[in-house]
């Protein structure tokens, strides 16, 4: 047998073609006779009501065809997920600014996004909630306020030696997939539709056509071959636009194409959700954490979306990698007049996870301790290793991670050149934070966690492999394409990968929460290791076949009348959580990283740099080390982003400001740090059965930046020695950073 | 009609859209799709295409952006895309190799910049392979791998010698002016002619807010527009000179300002946008002329045979109003050398450092003779509704001993010079304050570093 395609370093399956432009995205296909461009008409303003819509004007301008509103779907009109809330077009009430009110379908797509400024919505301003503190105010939510707890947090708050009380705010994000979002519907015989959306979740793109146009899910064909970025923002966001297309395909029995302008995607489409959070810890003299109440507070926006699980998993990951000996954990998800917030890699956990690492750092300036020391402190161990949900933490590895990433990065020598260096310059300091990850893996709503694929072996010995996971750039295809490979013990270059389409696999969970490679690669190993076995015991009756090659085993086998297709299915093990008692075991395991990061920044302006990085994270045993490592570092720089120069500014209407590249502003090439080294853990290996002992690797290393807030906020604090803990926000803008040193600078003591 | 080359091939459309973009036309008329629309306003480096006209007998090549480019500035020209390089060009092949893509949406834009380093295009000699790729944004790498493909590309001279030829033979057809002298009849008759130079602003009007441009010229080729004057006591820019092509020239005028430039939206942009431009439309955070006020610089305007030259603080008289008559254009500005005692400081500061615009943005040039300052003159960007100098800071530096009690109390005197604005890029009182510290950076570091970026 051939050396296995698994662990190897090949690159991305489409590299050859992405570096080519031949790489194909949905508006690069050829575009079919008679093709209609899709736009939406959206509201200018925030929260009212819609009284009237005179269209006479879209409807007359140059090239448009069609023009719809709520009045023309036939089914139901609602394009959200879990909650039927998301209406494609308005009806009645409008919610937040950009909603689509109408719907138009033009010749060309100048055409329609031109003619979709000429509606005249009359409307009735009603009042906008728009932060946090209006809508927690107001009692305005999403859903009832959630609580998670364990042991008596009041009881050990008055009891512990010291306490403490603080806060912190973070903002949103913006996904900024390169590729907006796209779909194409082709109309077909019997009802039948099928789209071309650029999605995470084609399934339910599928269900939500159906249930909107009144058909069975069987008439309804999603497909996705990949998409040019999503990170979350493909996983609910993209069926507007793909509902959109269907919706015109059906009425007009055209082909229609939606492919939404930058700013209109920006303005209209949900977020990473913005947190405030308030602290109250107890802890002993070394900084162990006795007792702890955490209030976080969400900006879920204008509908449920799938703010409930993404604020759910904000509580699990409030612990981090750290024991809560007693913790409550309080959650508000608040309704605003603002576009829904949605899914965005690590989903909750980034900001849990910023909330009590910000409170590490409160109490290392509390007690004037090093922050490291007072992380490693309260991390779980032995006898300390049951989560605040009641889960033991069984593979706990961030304490060896910690200590190796500590020596070989030099954490305790650079802490001492950084301080030397803040004790000489005035004008510039320096920080330094090493903070730990944890990541619980698998879907906290468990039912998802299932996975479907189909694998075709041809007579020829090549092989075909489709499962229900989207390629979003994450390197998916290519990981479940080694694993076909090694079961077949075959050149990953015979397993043909092709698109996924909703008529191969069937009732398929989005490709989400860094489950892709977990579940579709062991479904398509397990529909492999089917075909497998039946060649095997084939080849076993015949007594030439060991000089067969693969392409005559096969030919053999199918004049045998071997059957050489298989579905594999498989369904995540030992895992079961109880929403309503809070207990239970969400995750099949953790995935651990750690990473240290060094800041200067400039106390007259407030601008920084990221001056130096070291990640050493653990992906178990890598599928694919070359993908692993990319994951690894895009995931850093893109929550560096979020923490850094990423900032939404919205108006008192809701409206967003920042809906753009020239004022919403995302790492170049030159944010990344001078230094950046970064390992994956030689000794990673998964204690769960996961597919070949990998472990996931899409959204943990987003939290590793968490690292460069905190080593901002040392800097700021130096900047001030002796006054505390810097009120450091995220995102950290030259203004935040200014008024941070400023606010420090003016305290007493 | 316009005719351009594409890959050795003359290509010719007819009745085109004079604000078409070439992103469109390539991808939805020529279905050459490897060239993606990432923003539609040059932000984000999707649509990156190079661009070649003839420079003496060689052809000078320039990455821009193809979604703000307007098709008749595409006449005359050579134009190369993705599918130019064929799939294994050494960048392909080292994007490949270190795994340069991922999602592969940006790909073709980075390959194209890195291209475009490797054959020495402009703006791209000598550059750092961050800087000419920080008009590219990726969101999935963290780019450390396009990084180092672009290190380990050779620099490799092409031979462009059938380009060279094509472009001699080929007949320009859309029919832009051809000198300043065409261009000043052609406004004197027809005064409501929208003029675009490299389309950097301009294309997002049409692009983003739909707007009808009405009749327009196209100035970026007019080449006694495009000269660049350096005595020595003075640089000259014509208005249609390109920020790339100005660099070098304003760097050796004043490091600040070559730095300053490096810092205008990424090498596509600047391969396109103008310096007259940026002037022209008075843009409330236009990043030179706050240096080129504090500078001195004087703006020379024509009208028909008619010029008249001003003070370039004087050409801006509120938000989006400028001292310019119907039929009137901006010809050239002039900017005073530096004398060699004269301490100039040109500070930008904004969100991210590369391709971002000014929150503030402050320009210092102070004559300090024997511990005194003789003369100061000081502006400000993104302070006001329009570029503007500081007098009471100025008032309160000139005159007087340069020391540090005289700096606090100037910029003291600074925080009452402007009223600035709450905006999405700050708070009026972050403004105020930053403004005033870039002042006490100035003091600052004659002692210690004070800038991030190079401390």
């Amino acid at each position: 047998m051939a050396e296995g395609a698994v662990h190897q370093p090949l690159a991305h399956d489409s590299a050859d073609l992405h570096v080519a432009g031949a790489a194909a995205y949905v508006d690069d296909l050829p575009e079919p006779p008679g093709l209609l461009h899709l736009a939406f008409g959206h509201a200018a303003d925030g929260h009212s009501t819609l009284v009237s819509l005179n269209l006479d004007a879209v409807r007359a301008a140059p090239g448009v065809v069609a023009v719809f509103t709520a009045a023309d779907i036939p089914g139901e009109n609602n394009v959200g997920p879990v909650v039927h809330d998301d209406r494609l077009l308005a009806d009645g009430e409008i919610l937040y600014p950009g909603q689509p009110l109408f719907l138009v379908a033009a010749t060309g797509t100048r055409a329609a996004r031109r003619a979709a400024r000429l509606g005249k919505a009359i409307v009735e301003p009603r009042p906008a909630l728009v932060t946090i503190a209006a809508a927690k105010a107001a009692g305005s939510q999403i859903e009832e306020t959630q609580i998670m707890a364990r042991g008596d947090a009041g009881a050990g708050l008055a009891a512990a030696p010291h306490r403490l009380i603080g806060s912190l705010d973070m903002g949103g994000q913006e996904h900024f997939y390169l590729e907006g979002q796209a779909a194409l519907a082709t109309p077909g015989e019997q009802g039948q539709l099928h789209i071309l959306s650029s999605t995470q979740h084609p399934s339910e793109i599928q269900h939500l056509v159906a249930k909107l146009l009144c058909r069975s899910h069987a008439q309804v064909t999603v497909e996705v071959r990949r998409m040019g970025g999503a990170f979350g923002g493909k996983e609910t966001q993209a069926a507007a636009f793909a509902v959109a297309c269907a919706l015109v395909a059906a009425k007009t029995g055209r082909p229609a194409k939606f492919r939404a302008d930058r700013d209109d995607d920006m303005a209209a489409t949900g977020k990473r959700h913005d947190f405030a959070v308030d602290y109250d810890v107890g802890f002993d003299v070394d900084g162990r954490i006795e007792a702890i109440s955490l209030v976080l507070a969400s900006r879920c926006g204008a509908t449920a979306d799938l703010s409930p699980a993404i604020n759910d998993r904000a509580m699990f990951h409030a612990d981090n990698c750290y024991y809560l000996p007693a913790v409550e954990i309080v959650s508000h998800r608040l309704k605003t007049h603002t576009v829904s917030n949605t899914a965005f890699r690590g989903f909750g956990g980034p900001q849990g996870m910023m909330a009590i690492e910000r409170v590490m750092d409160a109490i290392a300036a509390q007690l004037g301790l090093d922050p490291l020391a007072v992380r490693q402190a309260n991390l779980y161990g032995p006898g300390r290793d049951v989560t605040p949900y009641h889960m033991k933490v069984e593979d706990n590895v961030a304490p060896e991670i910690i200590a190796e990433l500590a020596t070989s990065a030099r954490y305790a020598a650079r802490r001492a050149e950084v301080d030397a260096f803040n004790a000489s310059h005035n004008v510039l300091k320096k920080g330094l934070a090493l903070t730990p990850v944890k990541f619980g893996i698998s879907f906290t709503t468990t039912h998802l966690n299932q996975a479907g694929a189909l694998v075709l072996v041809y007579a020829d010995g090549s092989i075909h492999l489709n499962h229900g996971g989207t390629e979003m750039g994450q390197g998916l295809m290519i990981k479940v394409a080694q694993v076909v490979a090694d079961v077949f013990a075959v050149p990953v270059e015979s397993v043909k990968i092709s698109a996924t389409r909703t008529d191969k696999v069937p009732n398929t969970s989005a490709t989400a929460a860094s489950s892709g490679a977990d579940l579709n690669g062991m479904a398509a190993k397990i529909a492999a290791e089917t075909i497998r076995e039946r060649l095997d015991t084939f080849a076993a009756t015949e007594s030439e076949s060991t000089s067969w090659t693969f392409a005559e085993l096969c030919r053999r086998a199918h004049l045998a009348r071997i059957p050489l297709a298989a579905t594999g299915y498989y369904a995540t093990p030992d895992i079961g959580y109880d929403r309503a008692s809070r207990r239970g075991r969400p995750f099949l395991y953790f995935a651990y990283g750690a990473a240290l990061s060094e800041v200067v920044i400039d106390t007259l302006t407030g601008e920084h740099r990221v001056a130096a990085v070291d990640i050493l994270h653990d992906v178990g045993r890598s599928l694919n080390p070359a993908i692993d490592l990319g994951q690894i570092e895009g995931g850093f720089i893109q929550g560096m982003g979020w923490l850094t120069t990423e900032e939404l500014v919205y108006d008192d209407r809701g409206r967003l400001l920042t809906h753009a590249p020239s004022t919403y502003k995302i790492p170049t090439a030159n944010d990344r740090p001078a230094h950046m080294e970064i390992a994956i853990w030689a000794r990673g290996r998964n204690e769960e059965p996961t597919i070949h002992r990998s472990k996931a690797v899409g959204e943990p290393p987003l939290m590793l930046a968490i690292s460069v807030f905190s080593a901002l906020t040392q800097a700021v604090a130096a900047a001030a020695p002796g006054k505390g803990l810097p009120k450091l926000d995220a995102p950290a803008t030259p203004e935040r950073i200014l008024a941070a040193i400023d606010e420090l600078r003016a305290r007493n003591g | 009609m316009i005719r351009f080359l594409l890959d050795g091939e003359t290509i010719e459309a007819d009745d085109v859209d004079p604000t078409g973009t070439v992103l469109d036309h390539l991808r939805y008329t020529l279905r050459r799709t490897g060239t993606k629309e990432g923003c539609a306003e040059g932000d984000c480096g999707a649509c990156t295409v190079l661009l070649g006209e003839l420079d003496g007998d060689a052809v000078a090549w320039r990455a821009v952006n193809a979604c703000i480019l307007f098709l008749p500035m595409l006449d005359g020209k050579a134009l190369r895309t993705v599918e130019s390089l064929g799939g294994t060009h050494p960048v392909q092949r080292q994007m490949i190799e270190r795994h340069g893509s991922q999602c592969g949406f940006c790909t073709p834009g980075f390959v194209m910049s890195l291209y475009g380093r490797s054959i020495g295009a402009a703006g791209t000699v000598g550059v750092p392979v961050g800087d000419v790729i920080a008009g590219n944004l990726c969101r999935c790498t963290g780019y450390g791998p396009i990084l180092a493909a672009g290190e380990a590309v050779p620099m490799a001279e092409e031979e462009d010698r059938d380009i060279v030829e094509a472009l001699r033979a080929l007949q320009p057809a859309y029919g832009h002016p051809a000198t300043a002298d065409e261009l000043a009849d052609l406004l004197l008759a027809h005064p409501e002619t929208r003029i675009v130079a490299g389309a950097t602003d301009v294309g997002l009007w049409v692009t983003k807010q739909h707007r009808d441009l009405g009749p327009t010229v196209f100035i970026g080729d007019i080449a006694d527009l495009r000269r660049i004057e350096e005595s020595p006591d003075a640089l000259t820019l014509g208005a249609s000179v390109r920020y790339s092509d100005a660099r070098e020239a304003l760097a050796r005028l004043h490091p600040d300002l070559g730095e300053l430039v490096r810092r205008i939206g990424g090498v596509q942009v600047r391969n396109a946008g103008t310096i007259g431009g940026n002037i022209a439309n008075g843009s409330p955070i236009g990043d030179m002329p706050p240096a080129f006020i504090a500078l001195g610089a004087a703006l020379t305007l024509r009208r028909g045979t008619k010029r008249r030259t001003i003070a370039l603080e004087d050409f801006f008289l509120g938000y989006g109003e400028q001292d310019l008559a119907p039929g009137e254009f901006v010809e050239s500005v002039r900017i005073p050398r530096p004398s060699p005692g004269m301490l100039v400081r040109v500070w930008k500061l904004s969100k991210r450092f590369d391709s971002d615009i000014s929150g503030v943005c402050g320009a210092f040039a102070l004559r300090i003779e024997e511990g005194l300052v003789k003369e100061a003159r000081i502006a400000f960007g993104g302070m006001a509704g329009i570029p503007a100098r500081a007098p009471g800071c100025e008032a309160a530096l000139a005159g007087r001993a340069w020391n540090e009690a005289n700096v606090e109390a100037a910029a003291q005197a600074l925080a009452r010079d402007y009223d600035p604005l709450d905006d999405l890029r700050g708070s009026a009182a972050y403004r105020r304050t930053v403004a005033a510290n870039l002042l006490r950076r100035l003091w600052a570091e004659q002692h210690e570093p004070v800038s991030v970026l190079h401390g």
